[in-house]
């Protein structure tokens, strides 16, 4: 990816482009006892809120001030005039920004990181615009809704990434019954993934894992001696004869899958692997369903 | 020279490195390929995996042994490998190398060459003196004995003759060899001949004789003949082993004078059998034109058979004075006629006038005295460009007036009133009997039967031409047959009649070798000596050992006689000999001759013609070892994991380009003329003169275009791209319309492109001249472009002209015009002139004139620049000034429309003018 599409203003131009082609999107809010907040978020039944829904006869109980009189000089009865429920909901990404997502297979393909940046962007742009709150999974950037928030996103985003070789999840940060998005290649060691899993589950916590790969990793088209690296240096493996590794390693890497998906679906998430080769905006639209989901 | 098998080898001890081998193949198997390092983040997964082969850190085997190969392949080639060394043959002394030198050689005589070259070059190696001779091309003395490279110069020289090596010839030769002694080598041409054996022996008694032969089989075609309606020609082959097959081609000359193949038929040879038989059924005039039969790809004298008079079949058109009486077949004037020409000619019957029409070779008059005076002036010109009319006498002729005022231009001689009857019951004489020829006439040599008799005749007048004129006479001296050419042609009369009334002639022999000498009849396949005695005739093509015809030159002429004899040789080479109007085909196959393969003794070494030649292998070797070390570079790469994406397309490239040899087609280049054809006649093209000018050929051909874009635009009419026309070679019969700029600096076009001008101007064309100088001059001849155009102009076809007038048909087939401008406007357009009693016909708007499309128009407004439009459809050229200009240009592009609808559909728009009252006349 270009430095100019490393800027903040860039990744957010871009991010806007790729969600512009999508309607607003209204994630169905479960029931949030706690953290109730009022938003553009139309319940589609009568309650506290904004928007008009409709006019009804006044019956006994009702107090006088809520009548409607404009409607009610217009018949013999009296219309109270009742407004849409609204409530908004809180959606926390997390971000691989370990050092194995700056790994790209060919030079005309992005990293993983710029996709997952990307992608990250591209969603809680829609959902900004839809007037839910997006924030990080850690405490640096809390769920908050607004325009604003997204500049402020967008500048966490093009941080410059860690120093650790994979990255982990730290699930402190959830808010209950929020909606979490990870971000990540996942092939580090499964535990934290695991545990923050679990403690989301714990949480009331649900959303989506993507798994971002490149093809390369998929088709490890490797033959010959050959030293293999991780990207920080940490870990080095070095093989005679490539090519006999390929089937175990392309095992090694469906059982990763599938044991992310277990995972997902034990906790009650979604669970996608998107290649960096694909077109982004298909693994935006499954997000935008995982996350519209009504359980 | 040390050899393995057939290789040998220049510095053998190289190939002692061969041992290092091995040691090589240690040292190589010892180390791996370096490894390379990637980043991957994948290797979290890897980790605790084992490597399934250990022992792939040693080369692999199949690498191991590449790299072998190429080492080896390079030591063998440093080796110097040759293949076929010649180890020098024994012998010295004087060396012979004999050709047969018959035709039977012509067909792989580059191989004999090389044969002869290859036994020159080792006798030079040798310091041999050598002599090169050709039996069919003896010199009477012995052969001189010269150094190998003064008699290789020699050697391209020899070519094989179209006859075979004469016995008498070679019998003086031997007997000018003296007791010279020498070594041999004969390259024999492979066919039985009585002389081989004497020669042998004579050869053999001298020194060591090695004959080469080649292994294919002689063929050869005898002389065509021809039986009923279909001609044979047999195929000759020299071994009767198994079957096979010939193609027999004939030969000729189409309408156009263009010798082609004419037909082709298939000989096939039984197993066993010697000759294979060739029909050719042809139409009359197909087969007339046959020049001469081939076996197709045999180049070789022997496998041509020429065609003569024998082989053609002319038209005799008979007529006779009177009907014929039923029943007295024997006194019909025609019936020894018909008897006698039968078998070699076609005959015609009717009247005079459909026998003029069918164009015969020869008219026979038997017995016909009047003849009206249009006929008369049709046989006349029918003579004049080369007819026979050959007329016998007869009661009719004898009691008419014909010829006896004056010289009837149909008869050779005036003739006197009545005839002659002599010998009869009521005469004294006795029947009178034939005067030797004499060495004038075209019957010289001929025998005179002495029972031929001739009781009745007419007489003719004396005269001083008479003598000259008559070619047979009676013993008294009167003339018997008078000839008088007229023209390219001639008239003969007999002075008696065709049947047997008035002589016995007819019924001799003499009759129809008469009529054979007067070209009336074609003679037998085969001439007898009696058949030609007393003729000489002169060679006019001859045949090369090729079989290839070639001008005789002055080759001296030859009697008749020793052509009849049959015999060929340098003095009578084979071709075709005329003598007058016939001509005789002496061929180099004779009639009855059978083809056998050459027999030689025990004792005598036969070789094939083959030579191994020495060929040094280092190269091959050296280009396999790089080829290997290349392929060993992809080898390599691949094993070490680093043959990957653009590498691996380059690597294949690379292996590729290894493995197939280069492969160089020839390019056929497109025919133009027929491309040019096939674009002129698969649409309607407008098409312009390349004058030579580039930068007005290309206005002009842009000029068509924007024409071409208008035309497609507004009418029906779909023009594809414009053609420019170089009138020299391109057919103009394909197109309809000619534009022509005048330049004065053009070439005038040759006389014959003025003929094809002509008649495309007849069939309907038009051209366009544009002297395109109408800003500055006016018409004629006042501009250098109106003198060229006068020039070019004057051969043309033109008919009158007349400046376009106002109710020209131009003026209303598409648009309604009033005048034609180009780029320039003003001065007259000029067109065809309306014949004088064109009149405005009653309720027409305009007279009804030029029936049919004027051939040309002449301006000089030069329009081309007013519709040239560029490749994006943008006027090349501005017009006038503003808006009026672009009026301007548009009518320019209207009378181009006009012109163009004119030549398409010519008067059409012109009889459109009585459309009313044909409607009219329809509704009533």
């Amino acid at each position: 990816m270009s430095e100019a599409a490393l800027r903040p203003t860039g990744l957010r131009r871009r991010a806007e482009e790729l969600a512009a082609a999508l309607p607003p999107l209204l994630v169905a809010a479960e029931h949030l006892a706690a953290a109730v907040q009022l938003g553009e978020h139309g319940r589609r039944r009568a309650g506290m809120g904004d928007e008009f829904w409709q006019f009804r006869p006044a019956h006994a109980g009702d107090e006088a001030r809520m009548i409607d009189w404009r409607r009610s000089a217009r018949a013999d009865v009296h219309f109270v005039r009742e407004k849409e429920w609204q409530a908004a909901q809180s959606v926390q990404i997390w971000l691989d920004d370990a050092r194995s997502m700056e790994f790209t297979g060919a030079k005309d393909r992005p990293t993983k990181g710029d996709r997952a940046r990307l992608l990250a962007l591209a969603l809680s742009v829609l959902m900004i615009r839809a007037g839910e709150r997006v924030g990080l999974a850690d405490a640096s950037a809390p769920p908050r809704p607004g325009e604003v928030q997204l500049m402020r996103l967008a500048q966490t985003f093009t941080a410059p990434p860690g120093e650790a070789d994979f990255g982990a999840p730290v699930a402190r940060a959830f808010l209950p019954h929020a909606r979490a998005v990870f971000l990540s290649d996942f092939l580090g060691d499964p535990a934290p993934v695991e545990a923050a899993l679990t403690e989301a589950a714990d949480r009331g916590v649900k959303g989506a894992l993507v798994q971002i790969l490149d093809p390369v990793e998929e088709a490890f088209p490797f033959d010959g001696r050959t030293i293999f690296e991780s990207m920080a240096g940490s870990l080095t493996y070095e093989t005679r004869k490539a090519g006999d590794l390929r089937d175990r390693y392309l095992q090694r890497i469906a059982e990763r899958k599938d044991r992310l998906d277990r995972l997902a679906r034990a906790t009650g998430w979604l669970f996608l692997c998107h290649h960096t080769g694909d077109s982004p905006q298909s693994a935006l639209l499954w997000l935008y369903r995982a996350l519209e989901r009504v359980r | 020279m040390f050899a393995l098998g057939p290789i040998g080898f220049a510095s053998p001890w190289l190939l002692l490195g061969l041992v290092a081998l091995p040691i090589l193949w240690f040292l190589l198997r010892a180390v791996p390929p370096a490894p390379i390092r990637r980043r991957f983040p994948g290797v979290a997964l890897l980790l605790g995996l084992k490597d399934e082969e250990t022992e792939a850190e040693r080369t692999p085997w199949w690498l191991l042994l590449l790299r072998m190969a190429a080492i080896a392949a390079a030591i063998i080639g440093f080796a110097g490998p040759v293949l076929n060394p010649e180890d020098a043959e024994a012998g010295d002394g004087p060396l012979l190398v004999l050709f047969d030198g018959s035709w039977a050689d012509a067909r792989d005589w580059q191989r004999r060459q090389d044969r002869a070259a290859s036994a020159l070059a080792e006798a030079g190696r040798n310091g041999r003196p050598v002599a090169v001779l050709s039996l069919a091309d003896l010199p009477p003395e012995a052969p001189v004995f010269q150094s190998a490279e003064a008699q290789a110069t020699r050697l391209p020289g020899i070519s094989p003759k179209p006859w075979e090596p004469d016995a008498d010839a070679l019998e003086a030769w031997i007997g000018a060899l003296g007791d010279a002694l020498f070594d041999t080598v004969w390259i024999s041409d492979g066919l039985a001949r009585d002389s081989r054996a004497v020669l042998l022996d004579e050869l053999r008694d001298r020194g060591a004789v090695t004959v080469f032969e080649s292994a294919r089989d002689v063929r050869a075609l005898r002389p065509a003949s021809y039986a009923d309606g279909k001609v044979s020609v047999a195929a000759l082959r020299a071994r009767a082993e198994g079957s096979a097959e010939a193609e027999v081609t004939a030969h000729g000359l189409d309408p156009l004078g263009i010798e082609r193949e004419l037909a082709r038929v298939p000989a096939a040879f039984e197993p066993g059998a010697v000759e294979a038989a060739a029909e050719f059924d042809l139409p009359p005039e197909l087969r007339n034109r046959v020049t001469r039969f081939e076996i197709a790809g045999e180049a070789s004298a022997g496998a041509v058979a020429l065609a003569d008079d024998a082989l053609k079949r002319r038209e005799v058109a008979l007529m006779a004075g009177a009907a014929d009486r039923e029943g007295l077949e024997l006194l019909s004037p025609t019936h020894y006629l018909s008897r006698a020409l039968e078998p070699t000619a076609d005959l015609i019957e009717g009247t005079l006038a459909d026998i003029l029409l069918a164009d015969p070779d020869v008219i026979v008059f038997a017995d016909v005295a009047k003849v009206t005076q249009e006929e008369t002036d049709a046989l006349l010109e029918w003579i004049e460009e080369g007819g026979l009319l050959v007329r016998f006498a007869g009661p009719r002729l004898a009691s008419s007036d014909v010829g006896r005022q004056g010289e009837d231009p149909l008869l050779p001689v005036r003739l006197r009133v009545g005839g002659r009857s002599v010998g009869g019951t009521m005469s004294w004489g006795e029947p009178k009997s034939l005067a030797p020829f004499s060495e004038d006439s075209p019957f010289f040599g001929l025998p005179v039967p002495g029972d031929v008799a001739v009781s009745a005749q007419v007489m003719a007048e004396p005269d001083p031409e008479l003598s000259s004129r008559t070619i047979a006479a009676l013993a008294d001296g009167t003339p018997l047959v008078t000839r008088r050419a007229l023209g390219q042609g001639q008239v003969v009369l007999f002075h008696v009649s065709a049947n047997a009334e008035w002589s016995s002639l007819p019924l001799s022999g003499l009759f129809v070798q008469m009529l054979e000498r007067l070209a009336v009849s074609t003679r037998p396949a085969t001439p007898s000596v009696e058949d030609l005695r007393g003729t000489t005739w002169v060679a006019d093509r001859v045949l090369d050992g090729f079989g290839t015809l070639e001008d005789a030159g002055d080759l001296p002429g030859v009697p008749g006689e020793r052509i009849a004899e049959g015999h060929i040789g340098p003095d009578i080479p084979p071709g075709l000999y005329a003598e007058g109007d016939r001509r005789i085909a002496v061929n180099t196959i004779a009639p009855e001759r059978i083809l056998m393969p050459a027999s030689w003794p025990e004792g005598v070494r036969v070789e094939g013609l083959a030579v191994l030649r020495e060929m040094a292998l280092k190269g091959w070797f050296l280009g396999a070892a790089l080829a290997l070390l290349l392929a060993d570079i992809i080898a390599a790469l691949a094993v070490s994991g680093r043959l990957s994406g653009p590498r691996q397309g380059i690597a294949a490239l690379l292996l590729v380009g290894l493995l197939m040899p280069m492969e160089a087609r020839a390019q056929t280049e497109p025919d133009s003329a027929a491309a040019y054809e096939m674009q002129a006649a698969s649409q309607v093209a407008l098409a312009h003169v390349l004058t030579g000018d580039a930068e007005l050929d290309r206005v002009a051909a842009a000029g068509l275009r924007g024409l071409s874009d208008v035309l497609t635009a507004r009418t029906s009419v779909e023009p594809g791209a414009p053609i420019g026309v170089d009138l020299e070679t391109d057919e103009l019969s394909v197109l309809t319309f000619l534009y022509w700029p005048v330049t004065p600096s053009q070439a005038a076009p040759s006389a014959r492109t003025y003929a094809k001008l002509n008649r495309f101007l007849r069939s309907g064309g038009m051209i366009l001249f544009d002297t395109r100088d109408a800003d500055v001059t006016g018409f004629g001849a006042a501009s250098a472009n109106g003198q060229k155009l006068q020039a070019l102009a004057a051969p043309l076809d033109v008919p009158p002209l007349e400046p376009i007038p106002s109710d020209h048909v131009l003026t209303r087939t598409f648009y309604l015009l009033q005048d034609f401008p180009g780029r320039h406007v003003g001065r007259a357009v000029w067109a065809e002139a309306a014949p004088p009693d064109a009149e405005q016909a009653e309720g027409m708007p305009f007279r009804n004139l030029n029936d049919g499309v004027t051939p040309v128009v002449i301006g000089g407004n030069d329009w081309a620049a007013a519709w040239a439009v560029d490749e994006r459809g943008l006027a090349m050229f501005p017009v006038g000034r503003g808006l009026a200009g672009e009026r301007q240009r548009e009518i320019a592009y209207r009378f181009g429309v006009n012109l163009i609808m004119h030549v398409l559909t010519g008067n059409y728009k012109s009889d459109q003018v009585h459309v009313p009252a044909l409607l009219e006349r329809l509704g009533q």
